[in-house]
């Protein structure tokens, strides 16, 4: 039993070291997108371009317009000559903001006491729309103390900010749980699907169940290469993220390795559950690329926050697998948490694993046709 | 042109055939567009706050009203101890927690000013850092009331009333959803004309129809644009579908020119089907070209500026998001969505759209080999 079992893993494992193409994506997609979110991928808002109109140029606005070239989070751009052509530069999307100053600023600020600023922003992405607001609010806040020459402004409240868990706001600390969802799901659910269904349409699964071992055990066996496979996979998105990018394993590295191989069974049955459902190659990569693609990206809490979803929605993200297994690699990772704290997730994948087994075995033929 | 048309003929049956692609081209788009763009929210409300009171004055009590009193927070606990706090937020009781110094009131009394902390699980850094901006603003707002109520007695500084107007144009109601809509028009048309075709011909590898082609008198380009021209319909039944969709159901339609926004589709589809062609050539079975392809698409998605901006990207992949179709068909789709621009101020990005759909198709007609 256990020589011939052996003897089905081995062929498992020669049908993918062969194809060297496929082997060097699969090893090669973790170390890319760890790259690309850990220094492409960047929420913060930088690089915004502005353009200054002032009308009537004065030592106030001066002031100001060089506080904000200054600033690194702003380009300044060509001064323009009419709001009309802020609108338009707006529209073709040339600049990001514009700051414009009314007629006789430095005279109605210094004398009434009074005056007023205007705000353009080009808010097509809102996120980026407030917080480039928010910056040139603070610059403006700054440049108004020095002019009103005041070393402290009264009942003024002094606020530090502190960051937990991710100290230097590196966007990194929010990614990594994410890419390790999405690659692991990616290449056990879709390789699994993919390599059992191409038996059935070539007609090999036929010799297979054939053979003297039980059709579950075939099938157990077409799964430990992509097990081992993602094993790889794991080490070399950890070794990455701890050596690359510099985000540390706060919590235990056990912990993180038992969650993570429990993900990967449950991907891996995942992958077997589809491959018994569907009968073409084609079908098996449009259900498990297509759409499961769509899902992890969005509604695992990977790239956005899942508290925010509406309920029917966090509901509907409650079902996503990769939602949890998230969810505790932040905790264990990032957070330093122990098994307590994680004991829900677990508890639910161990859940997801047994439905999906169940349901597989009970799917799985052991006849074609 | 006669072996053409058999050929898309052949083409377009064996799509309507599979069990399951007839249905994702009508029921994708919807089902995407129903359910997505309400997930995709970066703006934080109800942020569970722990308020570390260790003043229990008058004027921390004012400021815990003030915060109750924001719709962004939910008062989780009030308490002494900062420890119990910090475990709060280890189990994600609380997301923020705003420390409140013993000496609170009495500096603010005779210093007129005082120190307060707050502390923001950054997990997700987005989310922490607004949280702590909203916080930070209602704590402003708390000391320049207390400056008004004394006011009479200060001296009005010169300077002192700037207002600052900001208009936030373009989305007025900074509505997330009216921002990805057409990013999700466009994600969509890219997995399904990005990883249908590239199925297509490396299937036909697979089972060995392909060495029956290669025997007909069937010319190169004529069996690769055989193989492009369905997905081009299909891309643009997906793309009215999801115009149709986007109108009824959120209101929003594109305000510049509905010709140019189909023109650089019908030139985008073209390219990314010619990009699958090409590796569906390069590729003997099905799972390789399979991974080339979400390889590549998960590449061109992540740096399109689709869910995060290109101009906070470093420069080398600034130049890789400026090589990017994708980039430029995003940037064509918003800017023709939000920004009504017409047919001319498009031309740039149109270009390399043209540039892309040559080069690929080009490609994709020289990489297919007759004889193998």
């Amino acid at each position: 039993m256990s020589k011939r079992f052996r003897a089905f893993v081995e062929k498992e494992f020669y049908h993918i070291l062969r194809d060297r193409r496929t082997m060097l994506i699969l090893l090669g997609m973790p170390v890319v997108q760890i790259l690309i979110f850990g220094f492409a991928i960047n929420m913060e808002v930088q690089n915004i371009r502005i353009a200054v109109y002032e009308p009537q140029p004065d030592v106030y606005t001066q002031d100001l317009t060089a506080r904000v070239e200054a600033n690194s989070y702003f380009i300044l751009k060509e001064t323009p000559h009419s709001i009309q052509e802020i609108n338009e530069r707006l529209r073709k999307g040339e600049i990001d903001m514009a700051l414009i100053f009314p007629n006789n600023f430095h005279t109605n600020l210094v004398h009434a006491g009074k005056s007023q600023i205007q705000i353009i922003t080009d808010s097509s992405d809102p996120n980026i729309g407030t917080i480039s607001t928010n910056y040139l609010r603070a610059i403006i806040g700054e440049q108004q103390k020095e002019w009103m020459s005041l070393q402290q402004i009264p009942y003024e409240i002094a606020v530090t900010n502190k960051l937990h868990y991710n100290p230097e706001m590196k966007s990194a600390y929010t990614f990594v749980p994410g890419i390790m969802g999405l690659v692991l799901m990616i290449i056990c659910a879709i390789m699994t699907s993919i390599s059992i269904v191409r038996e059935k349409e070539m007609g090999t699964m036929e010799v297979l169940l054939a053979s003297p071992l039980n059709s579950a055990t075939v099938l157990l066996s077409k799964t430990i290469p992509y097990l081992a496979l993602s094993i790889v996979n794991l080490v070399t998105i950890l070794l990455l993220s701890v050596y690359v990018l510099k985000v540390p394993i706060v919590g235990s590295l056990l912990l993180l390795i038992f969650v993570s191989v429990l993900f990967i069974f449950l991907s891996l049955s995942l992958g077997l559950l589809i491959s018994t459902l569907v009968q073409t190659q084609v079908t098996a990569i449009i259900i498990s690329g297509i759409g499961l693609m769509m899902p992890v990206l969005i509604l695992s809490g990977m790239i956005f926050p899942i508290n925010n979803m509406p309920n029917l929605l966090q509901w509907l993200s409650a079902l996503v697998p990769a939602r949890w297994y998230i969810a505790a690699i932040k905790k264990i990772m990032i957070q330093g948490l122990g098994f307590f704290a994680v004991a829900k997730e677990i508890i639910i994948l161990i859940g997801m694993i047994v439905v999906l087994v169940i349901l597989s075995i009970r799917n799985i033929k052991p006849r074609l046709g | 042109m006669k072996t053409l048309k058999y050929l898309v003929e052949k083409e377009f049956k064996q799509i309507w055939r599979n069990p399951i692609i007839p249905k994702m081209i009508v029921g994708y788009p919807i089902l995407v567009l129903l359910i997505f763009p309400w997930a995709i929210n970066f703006e934080v409300k109800n942020i569970k706050i722990n308020i570390v009171d260790q003043s229990r004055s008058s004027y921390s009590q004012r400021l815990i009203n003030k915060i109750d009193a924001s719709a962004y927070f939910i008062l989780n606990d009030i308490t002494d101890s900062y420890e119990s706090s910090l475990q709060d937020m280890d189990n994600a009781h609380c997301d923020i927690i705003l420390v409140i110094p013993p000496s609170f009131d009495k500096n603010l009394v005779k210093e007129q000013k005082a120190d307060i902390s707050i502390v923001a699980n950054a997990v997700n850094t987005t989310q922490g850092l607004l949280g702590s901006n909203y916080l930070t603003e209602i704590i402003t707002d708390f000391s320049s009331d207390l400056r008004y109520e004394i006011q009479p007695i200060l001296k009005v500084q010169r300077a002192q009333n700037l207002e600052i107007v900001p208009r936030y144009r373009y989305n007025e109601t900074l509505d997330y959803k009216v921002f990805m809509l057409p990013a999700f028009i466009v994600l969509m048309i890219t997995l399904i004309c990005g990883i249908l075709p590239s199925l297509n011909v490396v299937l036909e590898k697979e089972l060995g129809t392909i060495h029956q082609i290669n025997t007909t008198p069937v010319s190169k380009f004529n069996f690769i644009v055989a193989k492009v021209i369905p997905y081009w319909i299909i891309g643009i039944i997906i793309l009215t579908i999801s115009i149709f969709v986007t109108w009824i159901i959120y209101g929003l339609y594109p305000s510049g020119s509905m010709v140019a926004l189909y023109v650089a589709s019908i030139i985008f589809i073209l390219g990314i089907t010619a990009l699958a062609i090409v590796i569906s050539n390069y590729s003997d079975t099905l799972q390789q070209s399979m991974f080339l392809v979400m390889f590549f698409i998960l590449i061109i998605i992540l740096l399109s500026g689709m869910f995060t901006p290109v101009s906070s990207m470093p420069v080398w992949a600034q130049v890789i998001a400026y090589v990017n179709p994708l980039t430029h068909f995003i940037e064509i789709m918003r800017l023709i969505y939000l920004k009504s621009n017409s047919f001319v101020d498009l031309l740039r990005p149109m270009g390399v759209l043209i540039l892309f759909a040559l080069i690929f198709n080009g490609w994709a007609v020289v990489s297919y080999r007759k004889s193998s």
